[in-house]
């Protein structure tokens, strides 16, 4: 049979399976391989909190979205091209997730009746007519694969578990990708098991042997390398980027980098990438419960070290009261909030980004703090290393702000070079003439980073409020209210020293969309989209967020509308309406999943239409 | 970085004196209170200890005894409530040259900040643990605390608390502390004693500390701390001496299967052979934990003096080791090789 290839645009797969069955390792391997292939990649895995609920069940589908385009693209897609379903639960909680006439490859050695009762199916949905919108592509899976497998004297179980990358071999023959990458790949996981690495490499073969000879594929795609800025990429997940962010801070001020965490998802996975840094001197603690894992941090900090903690929202509100000591004792000191959605455990394997209004006042007393969030998975990197170098210069914790989404989500990323990275200059004082512990740098208010060790400069900081310039403790009216004043003063000094606002579009029109954190790639598809149709809509993304960029301002005033999308229900649209008294409308979700773009393009449509 | 031994040198630094670790600010613990015994024999001692003045930090939560490093001219940090140890630890990981001190009481010890007791116990970072047990909370003027006997009539138990103590020397020993020691506010020589031996010992060093509250828990303690009833109630442990008693030392401490018992020893049935003899070196906790069960039973005089002192690796040492081992097998960190990892590709 002579098989078409044709030319697409770009393609969006899901892999979906029971947790466990490997849907996340195929969805990786695909995604290496289009990134190495030149395409533009973004990813969103979805997965359940259990770790292995019972097999078959809707409660533990794990799923691996994969979006790969010829094009720059910001977002893994609204909507998929191709469903791989490892099984009928897997295909009930995704099917609404495939495009009308989509791929759906299913595993049919699946759908004997006891699957079919577990994942709910009163009648057989290969069967009963519920998909003839789509393109069905039945596969006996787990006989194929034990079929290939035969002979390579593994267990039936362990040829079972093989069955990932049979699809995965079927999934690169229809986009023509190249399988060196996953062969090498293989060699390198399974290097002391020399049987997997075969048997895997068989079935990756077999899959793909499979599809060009079967005559349910007609037609396999290709899709183009994007066009990238020039330079050298590697595919990174966010919080692998915040990682790298943290050691490059690190490196780049000579601190040594200490990271207290207590393990919480979606916050772990940084804990575990610094782990591995001790040769670069990473200390990382994992302490007994997030207040000692800040407390570690503060006390680093004191030391002269780079005190850095991580978690996501229910550990930071365990943070707070420490938070604050170090904001009244104006230790450098940097705080991860990985955001899930809440409030309480909430969903913690689903995104969100309704933390920010804890982060701005989820502390007792006047306590302002400088507030950053990163955009996407790479800028996690830029930003973190950002809120580190105003931490040390400004002598402030700063809160750090990401979420699920593009924590474990992925990109390429243009790998900076170590020069090109900001500077981050240390003063560590041993004048002890005129040395007062509170004595402030005049330009950035920070106070003196004189660390234990140092002769002559022994003093005490502490919870209680200080005396201006002594520090010693301080209860005269007057004086607290001045360094209330002066602890505000020095953390809106922080927007004196960050770049003016980036405006996507014209600088003047009908909307401007506003937007902050991991909402950045639907927001900027949907507003390219719309002004690619003639639409008067621009687009400003924030990363300062405390405080905000002193042109926000001027730069709303020439637009006659703003619209501020955001996965909570109008957390920066209450900040911006009472600093601006600007009348901002939402769009608000809060359903665990990231915006899509036609949700943000059909919200720009209504107020360019005037409806609302 | 700094780069400094963690032993003293002898001689290399220069004589201090008590003077050296007053700070200027008044001290404003209660008059008579147990306090000031303790702050001043800790700045008696600490001249003594070889160590530059720079190098100490004393590290406190909340609470009376949590004012502390504000009277120590050395670096402080005061707190939040319960929280010290997870501050100093991290004080002494990042920077293990330091002389790191968490001055604490019996409810920011052991109530708020409980947790963090118990890890930084089995953690074992060099770090001195001065627990100041007036079981009472001072500051919040005067509710029972996690050390008050059962049945304490206190502002918040009017009728008498209900639930029962910690006893601090046998949770320190429980969770693994290699220091342990009891000391007390009104024997100014033992106590200096005491902190000397804290300070020397290589790893987490906890000592409890009798403490008169003269406001609100007033002689608390007086059975073991007066002239006229302290020979009687309580027993200095020393290492490798039978446990002897008495105003003139005719009492001893055996152990009846899992119970110590009190003994006389001059009727003639007893000597120091049948005794309890110290140990306060043995790797195996019982006996030391057995001894920590004496202030449960009446009629038995509390031990004060070093219940247990074993060397175990300290944690800051076994981190500093993998840094040292992940540098000797991946090679010093190198920040643009880090950032180049993994699968790269070059676009022109």
């Amino acid at each position: 049979m002579k098989k078409q290839r044709q030319p697409i645009k770009e393609a969006t797969i899901l892999f979906a399976s029971d947790s466990g069955d490997g849907s996340q390792t195929i969805g990786t391997q695909m995604t290496e391989a289009s990134a190495i292939a030149g395409n533009d990649v973004a990813t969103l895995p979805d997965y359940p909190a259990e770790i292995r609920a019972p097999a078959g069940s809707l409660a533990g589908i794990s799923g691996f979205q994969l979006r790969f385009s010829s094009s720059t693209i910001h977002t893994p897609g609204d909507i998929c091209d191709v469903l791989v379903a490892m099984n009928p639960a897997a295909l009930r909680v995704n099917i609404d997730k495939l495009k009308p006439n989509g791929i759906l490859i299913v595993n049919i050695d699946n759908f004997a009746p006891r699957n079919l009762r577990l994942a709910g199916y009163s009648s057989n949905p290969l069967e009963d007519g519920a998909l003839t919108q789509f393109q069905v592509i039945p596969v006996e899976l787990t006989r194929l694969t034990r079929e290939a497998l035969k002979d390579t004297g593994l267990t039936q179980r362990e040829i079972d578990r093989c069955k990932n990358f049979y699809a995965l071999g079927m999934v690169c023959w229809m986009y023509n990708r190249p399988m060196d990458y996953a062969f090498q790949w293989l060699k390198e996981k399974f290097a002391t098991k020399p049987q997997y690495i075969e048997a895997n490499t068989l079935a990756l073969k077999a899959g793909n042997i499979y599809s060009e000879a079967t005559e349910q594929f007609a037609t396999s795609y290709e899709v183009k390398p994007a066009k990238f800025a020039p330079g050298k990429y590697r595919n990174i997940e966010g919080n692998m980027a915040t990682a790298l962010g943290l050691v490059a801070a690190s490196q780049k001020s000579g601190l040594q980098l200490v990271y207290g965490s207590y393990p919480i998802t979606p916050a772990s996975t940084i804990l575990h990438e610094l782990a591995r840094y001790r040769n670069f001197g990473v200390k990382t603690m994992q302490m007994e419960d997030e207040i000692a894992a800040v407390g570690v941090a503060i006390g680093a900090a004191f030391s002269g070290a780079l005190g850095v903690t991580g978690s996501s929202g229910p550990g930071i509100a365990l943070k707070a009261e420490a938070i604050n000591l170090a904001m009244i004792a104006e230790l450098p000191l940097v705080v991860c909030n990985i955001q899930r959605a809440g409030p309480s455990t909430g969903m913690p394997t689903k995104t969100e980004q309704a933390d920010l209004l804890q982060m701005f006042y989820g502390r007792n007393g006047e306590s302002p703090l400088p507030i950053i969030a990163a955009s996407r998975p790479s800028d996690c990197f830029e930003t973190v290393y950002e809120a580190c170098r105003i931490a040390i210069k400004y002598m402030t914790p700063v809160i750090f702000m990401s979420d699920l989404y593009i924590g474990f989500g992925a990109e390429p990323w243009l790998i900076p070079k170590v020069s090109d990275l900001p500077t981050i200059d240390v003063d560590f004082p041993t004048d002890t003439n005129g040395f007062e512990p509170y004595l402030r740098d005049k330009t950035t208010l920070a106070r003196p980073w004189a660390i234990p060790g140092t002769p002559g400069l022994e003093h005490r900081i502490g919870g209680l409020e200080k005396a201006d310039i002594s520090g010693n403790v301080s209860y005269d009216p007057d004086n607290h209210e001045n360094m209330v004043h002066l602890r505000a003063e020095k953390v809106a000094r922080v927007a004196n020293d960050i770049p003016p606002t980036e405006i996507f579009g014209e600088s003047n029109g009908e909307l401007l969309v506003l937007s902050w954190g991991g909402t950045y790639g639907a927001v900027r598809t949907a507003v390219e989209n719309k002004q690619t149709e003639g639409g008067s809509v621009s687009h400003v993304h924030l990363r300062y967020l405390n405080p905000l960029p002193k042109d926000l301002g001027e730069v709303m005033n020439h637009f006659n509308r703003v619209l501020i999308p955001e996965l909570n229900i109008g957390q920066l649209r209450l900040l911006i309406r009472s600093e601006y008294l600007v009348d901002a409308v939402g769009l608000n979700k809060i359903q665990g999943q990231p915006f899509h773009i036609f949700e943000v393009e059909s919200r720009i449509d209504e107020l360019l239409r005037g409806d609302v | 970085m700094r780069t400094k031994t963690s032993i003293p040198i002898p001689g290399a630094v220069p004589t201090l004196t008590r003077k050296d670790f007053t700070s200027d600010q008044d001290v404003r613990w209660c008059p008579g209170c147990g306090d000031y015994s303790i702050l001043a024999q800790t700045q008696r001692i600490l001249p003594d200890l070889g160590i530059p003045k720079e190098d100490f930090v004393f590290i406190s939560g909340i609470g009376c005894s949590s004012r502390f490093p504000y009277y120590m001219n050395t670096y402080g940090f005061h707190t939040i409530h319960g929280r010290a140890p997870t501050i100093a630890a991290g004080v002494k990981t990042a920077n293990p040259d330091l002389s790191v001190w968490v001055i604490t009481g019996d409810g920011d010890a052991l109530s708020i900040g409980g947790n963090h007791f118990i890890h930084l116990m089995r953690r074992n970072l060099d770090i001195n643990v001065l627990l100041f047990n007036n079981r009472i909370y001072g500051l919040t003027k005067g509710q029972y605390s996690p050390t008050s006997e059962q049945g304490k009539k206190t502002y918040s138990t009017p009728m008498g608390s209900i639930d029962n103590p910690f006893n601090p020397i046998s949770l320190a020993l429980a969770s693994g502390a290699t220091f342990v020691a009891r000391s007390l506010d009104r024997d100014p020589e033992h106590l200096r004693n005491i902190i000397k031996a804290a300070f020397e010992h290589q790893g987490t060093s906890f000592v409890e500390i009798y403490q008169n509250c003269n406001v609100y828990n007033d002689g608390a303690f007086f059975m073991y701390t007066e002239k006229a009833t302290k020979a009687e109630n309580t027993v200095f442990l020393e290492h490798g001496e039978p446990l002897v008693f008495g105003k003139d030392n005719d009492k001893g401490i055996c152990l009846n299967g899992f119970k110590p018992e009190v003994v006389s020893l001059t009727g003639g049935t007893y000597s120091n052979e049948n005794l309890i003899t110290h140990d306060q070196f043995a790797e195996d906790r019982t006996l030391a934990y057995f001894l920590s069960r004496m202030t449960e039973v009446p009629g038995l005089p509390h031990p004060i003096g070093i219940f247990r002192s074993v060397e175990h690796p300290c944690y800051e040492g076994m981190m500093t080791e993998q840094i040292n081992t992940a540098k000797e097998q991946m090679g010093e960190g190198d920040l643009e090789a880090l950032l180049n990892a993994g699968d790269t590709w070059v676009v022109e």
